[in-house]
């Protein structure tokens, strides 16, 4: 049997009727937006259930989106490889929350959780290696935040010709 | 060595057999790999926040910098997904065109995988081989954009400029030529002793392993999953060709290989197709805020360069939205998520890289294999750190 958008998102709402707060179809692709509390309940019941079977993770991702509240959104980006199908699952992270981690489902969350952890600032509870990844580790700050500059922090200090030292 | 003493020993980041600036933080047990911690981001260019500051014709050079050994592919990522966005189809010629490039820019990427791969394991005479027909695909990108490796030659909205009756002639002599020189590197490499101890049976992964760890493109397929993006989603045309998706049975090391080599000849049969059907009409989209005019009216006419230039300096204005667009890549599943927000910026532009995956999952192919066997793994997944780091 091969599902469609909206026999997936049927199922889910029968399944977890509260915790789906909205759901977006757009271009053919289906995004939930799920409740903090339950992600891991309904991201277990995603990789789990027969019919729905969602086994690969391809991609975790932050935005910040401020100035509103809650301030950062996370997108689970879920395929199966039973039929091809694509799912979105998104939760809305306020500032200074953690987020459950998915390691224990997928493998595949892992280092891109530790990439939001590093570039967004948004921790995640129980993640077996919650280091950060492309910045280095005394790095201050969280370069993919809106309110973090496009050419750095310190970027004046350090390249004003009337300061800059030549060695 | 005694028992329980580890010798822990520094790979990178400027080991040639890590393919770029991946540094490695193996734990030996004797010669046995214990535990692998890989280090990146020593390549990270802040790609994706450098991408909120611009409009989204601009982001196309620097999608280039992700994959540069086969960049039209990340090009086609990142376009097909802006298209999506914007909600436009871009006329079949130009998808045809994009197809073509596109193959040629992953059989330059095997090209460059297959060489370095047997390079680090000791088989020195390959990379002369691949590299003399990677020229070849070389000139032909040069002929067509002007650039050889980092061609940016797609555009939101179709490509740069129509093909000329010289690609079309290299094009022929590359497809004549080219099932040769695959037989070439097979003769060197598939029935060869001591490559298949190298390869068999090392850094082997089940297919259950293989879809939870994330794994993508030839790395997966190697581990009998039939995954390509190209028929599980078809995107630019790709539905229009008859293909096959090779797949191993073991994935070990050498079906990884029997995989990539097998795309070498699928991928030449794509482009076959594409040029013996390739559409007339135009190569750009039919709207005036998107495509840009041509380079001849622009001389001519006052109104034509007007739009040009808004359209290089401004770009065209995206809906709301959110999207994630998945294309294969030579690597993997390459995808982009995009988010619009009404103006001529992208909000947030995520990259989905398959590498990024792939070296997370290092460690599990790693483990208990001979230091040696480190530099095979390595070399079969095929990555590219400007990808992984960004």
């Amino acid at each position: 049997m091969t599902m469609d958008n909206a026999k997936v998102l049927e199922q889910l709402q029968g399944e977890f009727a509260d915790a789906i707060v909205a759901d977006v179809d757009f271009r053919g692709d289906l995004t939930i937006v799920v409740s903090l509390e339950k992600l891991h309940d309904i991201m277990l019941y995603l990789h789990d259930d027969k019919t729905l079977h969602y086994d690969l993770l391809s991609d975790v991702l932050g935005i910040d989106k401020m100035p509103r509240e809650p301030r950062f959104e996370v997108v689970y980006v879920l395929h199966s490889m039973d039929d091809f199908r694509r799912l979105l699952v998104k939760v809305m992270v306020p500032e200074d929350v953690e987020v459950p981690t998915v390691t224990d489902i997928w493998k595949s969350a892992n280092w891109p959780e530790r990439e939001i952890y590093d570039l967004l600032g948004i921790g995640f509870s129980d993640h077996p290696d919650l280091r950060r990844i492309l910045m280095w580790d005394d790095f201050d700050g969280h370069p993919l935040r809106k309110d973090f500059p496009l050419r750095g922090k310190d970027f004046d200090e350090k390249w004003n010709p009337d300061t800059i030292q030549v060695l | 060595m005694a028992e329980g003493k580890l010798l822990t020993i520094n790979m990178g980041p400027h080991h040639p057999a890590t393919h770029g600036v991946l540094r490695l933080v193996l734990e030996l047990d004797g010669e046995t790999i214990v535990k692998v911690t890989p280090h990146i981001g020593h390549l990270h260019r802040g790609i994706e926040k450098i991408a909120e500051s611009m409009n989204y014709q601009q982001v196309i050079p620097l999608t280039d910098r992700f994959d540069y050994t086969a960049a039209t592919l990340c090009n086609m990522g990142y376009c097909t997904a802006a298209e999506k966005l914007l909600g436009i189809e871009v006329p079949k010629r130009a998808q045809y065109i994009r197809v073509i490039m596109g193959e040629l820019a992953r059989i330059m990427g095997h090209h460059l995988w297959i060489g370095s791969h047997a390079l680090d394991i000791g088989a020195m005479t390959v990379v002369f081989y691949t590299f003399r027909d990677r020229e070849m695909i070389m000139n032909m990108t040069e002929e067509v954009s002007g650039y050889r490796l980092t061609p940016s030659y797609l555009r939101v909205g179709g490509v740069a400029k129509d093909i000329t009756p010289n690609f079309i002639k290299y094009l022929r002599e590359f497809i004549k030529w080219f099932p040769t020189a695959v037989d070439g590197y097979n003769t060197l490499l598939t029935d060869n002793i001591i490559w298949r101890k190298r390869t068999m049976g090392i850094g082997k992964i089940s297919a259950e392993e293989a879809v939870n760890y994330g794994l993508t493109g030839p790395s997966l397929r190697g581990s009998g999953v039939a995954y390509d993006v190209r028929k599980a989603m078809p995107y630019s045309s790709y539905g229009d060709f008859d293909f096959k998706v090779p797949v191993g049975d073991n994935g070990d090391v050498y079906d990884r290989y029997l995989v990539r080599m097998e795309e070498f000849t699928q991928s030449l049969n794509i482009i076959e197709q594409a040029l013996e059907n390739l559409p007339e009409g135009p190569v750009n989209v039919d709207n005036p805020l998107i495509a840009n005019p041509d380079l001849a009216d622009v001389e001519k006419d006052i109104s034509a360069l007007i739009r040009r230039f808004k359209i290089q300096c401004q770009g065209p204005e995206v809906p709301e939205g959110e999207i994630y667009h998945a294309v294969e890549g030579s690597k993997g599943e390459l995808g982009f998520y995009l988010v619009g927000d009404g103006t001529e910026n992208p909000y947030r532009m995520k990259v989905r890289s398959p590498c990024f995956i792939l070296v997370s999952a290092l460690e599990k192919m790693m483990k208990g294999h001979m230091l040696a066997d480190a530099i095979s793994v390595i070399g079969s997944i095929d990555i590219v750190l400007g990808e992984i780091d960004r």
